[in-house]
């Protein structure tokens, strides 16, 4: 077998070489674009090359923190790397003047600073070990993250890549490294949590000559974007993951299939599949050991059902993305009716570290039947949104509080809706819930592949179900009838309830509805659609029969049930409300309390939103 | 090797990889379908033949489940009723309501489930599909508000390679059957074979130059097999009162092609007044003389030329 030896040797001297000078490092993941991180980045490069400085402009991915996008690193050779938040095309020259040419960190901006490799620490930068955010997370598939160049092999193969593939092909039979996934205990981050590595013995124990490696890297689930940051952040990771797991299983040929919405995470896996082969990890021959492995890319076309193991397939072969009944598994009859592991891009990505840690490495962190760690991604009111890796166990409270930061606008906790469309609504008793797969199963939600979404007292829980069967129903693949015909009736009924037409018997109707579409739906997408409803109807039953019973909405949500009154207290008659309503629905004299005419009242809430006295409410 | 069950408490013997479908029938027991081809096994969408099987997770669908050893299946248990009539509310609820006229009247599986099971009305109240109702051709009338998605016009239109016509369209409620662009079938690539008409299981593929003449229950069928070419494919005369009344492809099964040409050519034959025929020429529908539309022309001037010159 070739050695990586001399690689890695040369491109270990490139990589330290980037140390030796200034560095200013922008956060360019689609998360820091959008928020003006290449607006920062064309503003260095002026600044960089107007004054003809010697400073090594750079960027690297999302860290984690979306919140304090754009960001950028500053790290002079030999002190400690600091990270900066909310930079934009002004401020930014306020690090190169004082950071890098004055020498002292900007405190103001800093968020935090990364002491590695001797460096030294500044005085008066949070640690990041001990910033909240990032004091309880463990990173290993994120490690990446923000700190190296995704769009560089130099980089990857300088902090370990590759060593995991290079240690297989020197040794390990296919079913050590069947084995070694099976001890570190790693499970499907896709959703459902299959064990990975009975899911290759599977595949590896399935006959034939021709096997293939798909990668799930479709990411449908709203308010999810935890694949396409790895994607964008560590693409070498995930192929590596997919060469291994194809000498382990015997295939020779691996698809991803990214949606084609995620157009940066489609470029950067091209160049890294260029790059891999130029050096000869991927291709045929792979280091001499005559095993051969190629890489293709399949752009999907945005569909969530697109997202199920089958109907994935079934759109790689070139037809419409339809469910296809299981049995027979993919592992046994999948791509063109051969062979098939297919895994989550998180899945694959965390192989590599499981390989050249060992398994019993990844098996400490985590619960005795959810090992590791698992990246999760917090949206919704809550003050830290952003990605985050924490070890499986911890609590959704300190999810949620240490590491979220807690509620925006320190408002009330209601909810935390865990795992997409399929999962459910978590209310404030179950935050002290482990997380992993079987406590979150048995409270109604699921891991799924890992969103998070905080909801505050201002959310309706009904309304909530709504947004999501607005979603399943929107997505149906339309095959079986229970879930084409079931979610747009479930979908009629919750907007009834909503816009205050509910009846009483719309309660049994949901839960008799749920009940049989979990039970006959084709797929998983029908067979999980109604886990929104049902949990919402667990845990907050009182809101659907306030909205049924009394036509009113607790949250305050629901516009159809709103009413808006003016507190005659409070009311001096200023008037501006009378201005701002754009139906005439508010009359009164000068200096005496207003009124409003329901029935011309079209419910916009601009004279609450204008009212300086806070005299106006929702009732 | 073969597989000992129960279902509904019957013991029954089956060989190994049977479905619990097809032991259901072999052992008398009826279950419903709507999708299931066995031409085309293991499509599973419509979930209307779902069985109660203690120890598995959901309801399966017999038609895609196969049987193993000890297996216990109950076919008619509270908890599958519950689903079917669900099932065919869900379907009624988006579907007209026209039995009276509708031509399949007698011959429709919606109609018969939703007798057996007593679904009158169904209690969703809301939107409906509301699809243009596609004759633009001269041979089959496509009603895309009566069809249920069962797919098995698809499977049994993509079975002949080189035809595959209609597939799915859309998502969600607004899945339609759809022909490439979603064209009427005029415009399409479609070459009226009448397969699709013969697997559907409801109204929404009927065969237009029989319409109005008669009720299933009314008429005599004979099955007569062409000999146009060797596929050797089946059809049924439909008689009514002596008289036969249409041609229509029997099975269709593998290998059989049910051209247009073989159906016109038993219409000529068998029928005791057969309507001209329509074809297709340069994109548009014309109604020709048999000849043509046989394309036997040639052969029939040879033969009325060999006729005259041997009586003379
Ligand atoms: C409707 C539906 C959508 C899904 N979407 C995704 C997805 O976007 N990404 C993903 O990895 N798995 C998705 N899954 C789960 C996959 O079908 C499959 O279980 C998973 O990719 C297996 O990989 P794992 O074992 O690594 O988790 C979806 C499942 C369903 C039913
Ligand atoms: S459950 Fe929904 S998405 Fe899945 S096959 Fe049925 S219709 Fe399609
Ligand atoms: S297709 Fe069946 S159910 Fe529908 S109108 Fe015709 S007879 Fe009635
Ligand atoms: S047209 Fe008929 S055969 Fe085709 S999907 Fe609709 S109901 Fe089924
Ligand atoms: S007949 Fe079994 S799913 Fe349709």
């Amino acid at each position: 077998m070739k050695s990586l030896a001399e690689v890695r040797a040369k491109m270990g001297e490139e990589y330290k070489q980037k140390f030796t000078r200034a560095r200013v490092v922008v956060g360019l993941g689609t998360c820091g674009i959008a928020a003006g991180g290449d607006k920062v980045m064309k503003a260095l490069q002026a600044i960089v090359a107007g004054r003809v400085l010697d400073i090594d402009v750079d960027f690297t991915s999302c860290i984690g923190m979306c919140y304090a996008e754009p960001t950028v690193e500053v790290a002079l050779p030999g002190e400690a790397s600091v990270i900066y938040g909310d930079v934009n095309p002004e401020n930014v020259i306020r690090l190169i003047d004082e950071h890098v040419i004055g020498k002292k960190p900007v405190e103001d901006m800093a968020i935090l600073q990364i002491v590695e490799n001797g460096a030294k620490a500044y005085e008066g930068i949070t640690l990041m070990e001990d910033y909240d955010f990032y004091k309880m997370q463990v990173r290993t598939v994120t490690s990446r993250l923000g700190r190296t160049n995704p769009e560089s092999i130099v980089d990857y193969i300088a902090t370990g890549g590759y060593e995991g593939l290079e240690k297989i092909l020197s040794g390990m039979t296919q079913q050590q490294v069947i084995d070694e996934i099976k001890t570190s205990g790693l499970r499907g981050r896709g959703g459902g949590g299959f064990p990975t590595g009975m899911k290759w013995q599977f595949t590896h124990n399935s006959p034939g000559d021709k096997k293939y490696i798909v990668c799930n890297a479709d990411e449908g689930d709203p308010g999810a974007f935890m694949d396409r940051s790895v994607l964008e952040g560590d693409p070498h990771s995930v192929l590596e993951g997919m060469i291994i797991a194809g000498y382990a299983i015997g295939a020779d040929e691996g698809y991803i299939y990214v949606r084609a919405e995620y157009p940066l995470a489609i470029h950067r896996l091209n160049l890294a599949i260029a790059q891999a082969e130029e050096i000869g990890m991927l291709g045929e021959n792979i280091l001499d050991t005559g095993f051969n492995f190629k890489l293709r890319i399949k752009a999907g076309a945005g569909a969530f059902v697109c997202g199920e193991e089958t109907a994935l397939l079934t759109s790689i072969e070139g037809n419409r993305g339809m469910p296809r009944v299981r049995p027979p598994f993919p592992a046994v009859k999948g791509l063109w009716e051969k062979p098939t592991n297919l895994n989550n891009v998180e899945t694959y990505a965390n192989v590599p570290f499981i390989i050249r840690k060992g398994g019993e490495w990844y098996a400490s962190m985590g619960t005795e039947k959810s090992k590791g760690s698992k990246v999760f991604c917090l949206t919704g009111k809550i003050k830290n949104t952003g990605l985050v890796e924490v070890p499986m166990g911890i609590s959704v409270r300190d999810i949620i509080y240490k590491v979220g930061g807690g509620i925006q606008d320190d408002k009330k906790f209601k909810a935390v809706q865990a795992g997409g469309p399929s999962g459910g609504c978590l209310p404030e008793e179950k935050l002290d819930l482990p997380v992993d797969y079987d406590s979150l199963n048995a409270a109604g939600a699921i891991m799924g592949s890992g969103g998070l979404v905080v909801m505050d007292e201002t959310t309706c829980m009904v309304d909530v179900a709504r947004f999501f069967l607005n979603f399943t129903q929107a997505e149906s693949c339309g095959k079986c009838t229970p879930c084409r015909e079931g979610t747009k009736r479930m979908l009629e009924t919750l907007t009834r309830i909503c816009e205050g037409t509910g009846k009483p018997e719309d309660i049994e109707t949901l839960e008799r509805m749920g009940r049989v579409i979990t039970k006959t739906a084709l797929c998983g997408l029908g067979q999980t659609c109604a886990n929104p409803i049902l949990s919402t109807m667990r845990y907050f039953k009182d809101e659907y029969l306030a909205h049924i019973n009394d036509k009113r909405c607790p949250a305050g949500a629901c516009t159809e049930l709103l009413t808006f009154v003016i507190d005659k207290e409070k009311c001096n008659g200023c008037g501006k409300c009378a201005r701002s309503c754009p139906a005439g629905a508010i009359t009164g004299e000068k200096k005496m309390p207003h009124e409003i005419d329901i029935t011309k009242c079209i419910k916009c809430g601009a004279c609450l939103a204008g009212c300086k006295f806070d005299a106006i409410y929702k009732a | 090797m073969s597989v000992n069950l129960t279902i509904n408490g019957k013991k029954v013997n089956v060989p190994k990889g049977t479905t619990v479908l097809d032991a259901a029938k072999q052992a008398g027991i009826f279950i419903p379908t709507f999708c299931h081809d066995p031409e085309f096994p293991r499509f599973g969408a419509c979930r209307i033949c779902v069985v109660d099987i203690p120890g598995m997770r959901n309801l399966p669908a017999s038609c895609v489940t196969e049987v193993t050893e000890g297996m216990e299946v109950y076919t008619e248990s509270p908890a599958v009723v519950e689903a079917r009539k669900t099932i065919l509310e869900l379907l009624l609820a988006n579907h007209p309501k026209d039995c009276l006229t509708c031509e399949r009247n007698g011959d429709c599986r919606l109609q018969d489930y939703a007798f057996q099971y007593g679904v009158k009305e169904s209690p969703f109240e809301g939107e409906k599909k509301n699809h243009p109702l596609d004759d633009s051709n001269p041979y089959i009338v496509r009603d895309p508000n009566k069809c249920i998605l069962c797919g098995r016009c698809v499977s049994t239109c993509n079975a002949i390679p080189e035809r595959s016509v209609i597939d799915f369209g859309y998502r969600g409620f607004n899945t339609k059957i759809v022909t490439g662009m979603d064209l009427p079938l005029a415009e399409s690539d479609c070459v009226y074979c009448g397969r699709c008409v013969a697997v559907c299981p409801v109204g929404a593929l009927t065969w237009k130059p029989l319409a109005g003449k008669g009720r299933v229950w009314e008429m005599e069928k004979e099955e007569v097999t062409c000999t146009f070419c060797d596929s050797g494919c089946k059809f049924n005369l439909l008689k009514k009162q002596g008289k036969t009344i249409g041609v229509v492809p029997k099975s269709t099964a593998v290998g059989r092609p049910l051209c247009l040409k073989g159906r016109l050519g038993l219409q000529l034959k068998y029928m005791d007044e057969p309507a001209l025929p329509f074809i297709k020429k340069d994109g548009v529908f014309s109604q020709v003389s048999w000849a043509e539309a046989l394309n036997i022309e040639e052969v029939l001037a040879k033969i009325l030329k060999m006729n005259n010159s041997n009586e003379k």
